[in-house]
């Protein structure tokens, strides 16, 4: 192995360590060695800071610089299970799911699967952490997704039960046990725009305020997550609207899903035609089809 | 030397980085700004916003693009991901150069989304020059490294700071991203004279020159991109416009960011050191005479 290549696992393996809760570098790495040994091989002293000191300095840059991060992408997982149990929340996340991506966009992109696997740190209401998470993805997912040309009227009338539909990419649709989406609104609007990548230190971890959700009443919802004139908006769908987009989505020709939609639907057949006719001329209006397969 | 291979032959004047808050005022009253820097990781996207706004900048203004996560030091190949939507950022902004930094920040594929400082051996001089060199064959536009502001040294390091940026630039026959402010901060950390490393840059390698403000701590300072630019930082840019003419200059300002005029009034400072290094037009004639 390379001298540079030892150095810089070496390195990289001290700066992303966790912090302890005052937000100092811990004592000891997780393996047992102690942190000033490992400090003292590497990086010089100077007449007022020790090896420890200086590597600590990039030790708290690296969280300062994540936590800022993910509180902007996440302040609705924040506000459902307060500051104390978000900040293990990140501390658990970005520990076990470092960033293996070259921008800071991409960093709660393992989230709503972690979550899964790692349930304890939702907080007393599970299920409504979990689905603020996954609505937060999807915006971020959704803000800077490709944006394709939408088929003509006439392609779109030549559309058959073998048609293999494609959505636009910004696209995205959830079913979800809370209505989170006016929540999020609402916290959005109270904390502004989103943060961007800079090359610049911080002198202290930024924290972003968000007010406490004690609680909401659980109810279905079906949402499409989707852009126009480049605005994230939140459209509520009726059940059957979200199980054919989920099925187009997944590549299903149209008649089967179609037929995905309204199984166990409560829609009389004789109104199914109408339904469609309408759900089409929406998403046609939204620019939501883009080309057909075959 | 201003105007040189390294800035794809260019005279762009004082620039100020290009910021989310400053969008609003930058659309709807078109100020006279020589050009503005943007950070590439900000518009590698496929759509959106971002790419929309980047779009009405372009029709009116010049663009050069910055990069805060290319790693030329890193031991580590860079994400073929990365490079791909790079090139597309650079055909979409016709850049005429691009700059990133002279540091490490990723390491078998986990990134810092930190700026690390190097190691200064002969290894990391080879490895990092080829990067480069990589990169820009890829990219097929001149490219200008950035020296960071450190806040620690490692034992194994062969020579100072300068020498390996001097021996990486030669080595990769690439431009260099003078930051004065982080000359200073390092200079301040690591107790040398930020002047010795000014005079020891080869001066035709400059395309580009970076000011900003700084954070003043009792034992360190930290580049905080927050402050307007103090006068020690003044001073290191005077003497490297002195040494390589009135090079592009840009203002970087990220934290609690004001108005988009103090900005600018910030950055414009600049011109009394650029005007000052511009050569008069009675001055080729007076040196032909003393020939």
């Amino acid at each position: 192995m390379s001298e540079l290549l030892e150095l810089q696992r070496r390195v990289a393996a001290a700066v992303m360590q966790p912090l302890t809760r005052a937000e100092t570098m811990p004592r000891k790495q997780p393996d047992g060695r102690l942190n000033r040994t490992e400090a003292e091989a590497m990086i010089k002293p100077n007449d007022r800071l020790t090896s420890f000191d200086r590597l600590e300095i990039y030790n708290r840059q690296y969280w300062f610089r994540l936590y800022s991060c993910f509180e902007e992408d996440f302040p609705g997982v924040k506000a459902i299970i307060g500051s104390t149990r978000f900040d293990k929340l990140m501390r658990a996340y970005l520990t076990e799911r470092p960033s293996t991506s070259f921008s800071l966009r991409n960093l709660g992109s393992k989230l709503d699967k972690w979550l899964n696997e790692n349930p304890e740190h939702l907080g007393p209401r599970p299920q409504l952490a979990l689905d603020m998470a996954r609505l937060e993805w999807a915006h971020i997912d959704a803000f800077d997704s490709a944006q394709l040309p939408p088929i003509d009227a006439d392609e779109l009338a030549s559309i058959n039960e073998q048609s293999i539909l494609k959505l636009q990419p910004f696209l995205r649709v959830l079913e979800l046990n809370y209505p989170v989406d006016d929540l999020l609104i609402e916290l959005r609007s109270e904390n502004g725009s989103a943060d961007s990548s800079s090359n610049n230190a911080s002198i202290e971890r930024k924290r972003r305020h968000v007010r406490r959700v004690s609680s909401l009443p659980a109810e279905e919802i079906h949402l499409a997550v989707h852009r126009h004139d480049n605005s994230i908006y939140y459209k509520r769908l009726h059940r059957e609207d979200y199980r054919l987009l989920d099925a187009v989505l997944s590549g299903k020709p149209l008649g089967e899903a179609i037929e995905y939609a309204f199984t166990d639907t409560t829609i009389p057949e004789e109104e199914r035609g109408a339904f469609l006719q309408q759900a089409f001329a929406t998403w046609a209006e939204l620019g939501w089809f883009v080309t057909l397969v075959k | 030397m201003p105007a040189n291979r390294f800035n794809g032959f260019t005279e762009y004047g004082v620039g100020i980085g290009l910021r989310i808050p400053h969008y609003q005022h930058i659309l709807s009253k078109k100020p006279v700004v020589d050009w503005f820097e943007i950070i590439s990781e900000n518009y590698m996207i496929d759509g959106g916003r971002p790419l929309q706004i980047l779009d009405q900048i372009l029709d009116q203004y010049k663009v050069v693009q910055h990069g805060v996560s290319m790693y030329f030091g890193s031991a580590s190949d860079p994400d073929p991901e990365h490079l791909k939507r790079l090139k597309q950022l650079v055909r979409r902004t016709n850049t005429p150069w691009l700059s990133d930094h002279l540091c490490w920040g990723s390491v078998d594929g986990r990134y810092t989304h930190d700026l690390l400082p190097m190691p200064y051996t002969w290894e990391a001089v080879k490895v990092t020059a080829e990067r480069i060199r990589n990169v820009r064959d890829y990219l097929e536009i001149p490219i200008a490294v950035e020296n960071v502001s450190s806040y620690a040294e490692y034992h194994v390091s062969e020579m100072t700071e300068w020498e390996f940026l001097n021996e990486v630039v030669e080595s990769a026959d690439c431009g260099i991203l003078l930051d004065v402010n982080n000359i200073y901060v390092s200079s301040q950390n690591h107790s040398f004279d930020p002047f010795t490393y000014v005079n020891s840059v080869p001066a035709e390698r400059i395309a580009q020159i970076h000011i900003a403000g700084h954070s003043k701590f009792e034992k360190y300072i930290l580049d905080t991109h927050d402050h307007p630019v103090l006068d020690p930082v003044w001073d290191l840019y005077a003497r490297t416009i002195e040494r390589a003419g009135p090079t592009a200059t840009l203002l970087e300002w990220d934290d609690n960011i004001p108005s988009f005029e103090e900005v600018h009034a910030e950055a414009l400072k600049a011109h009394r050191y650029l005007a000052a290094a511009k050569p008069t037009k009675e001055e080729p004639a007076l040196e032909e005479a003393a020939k």
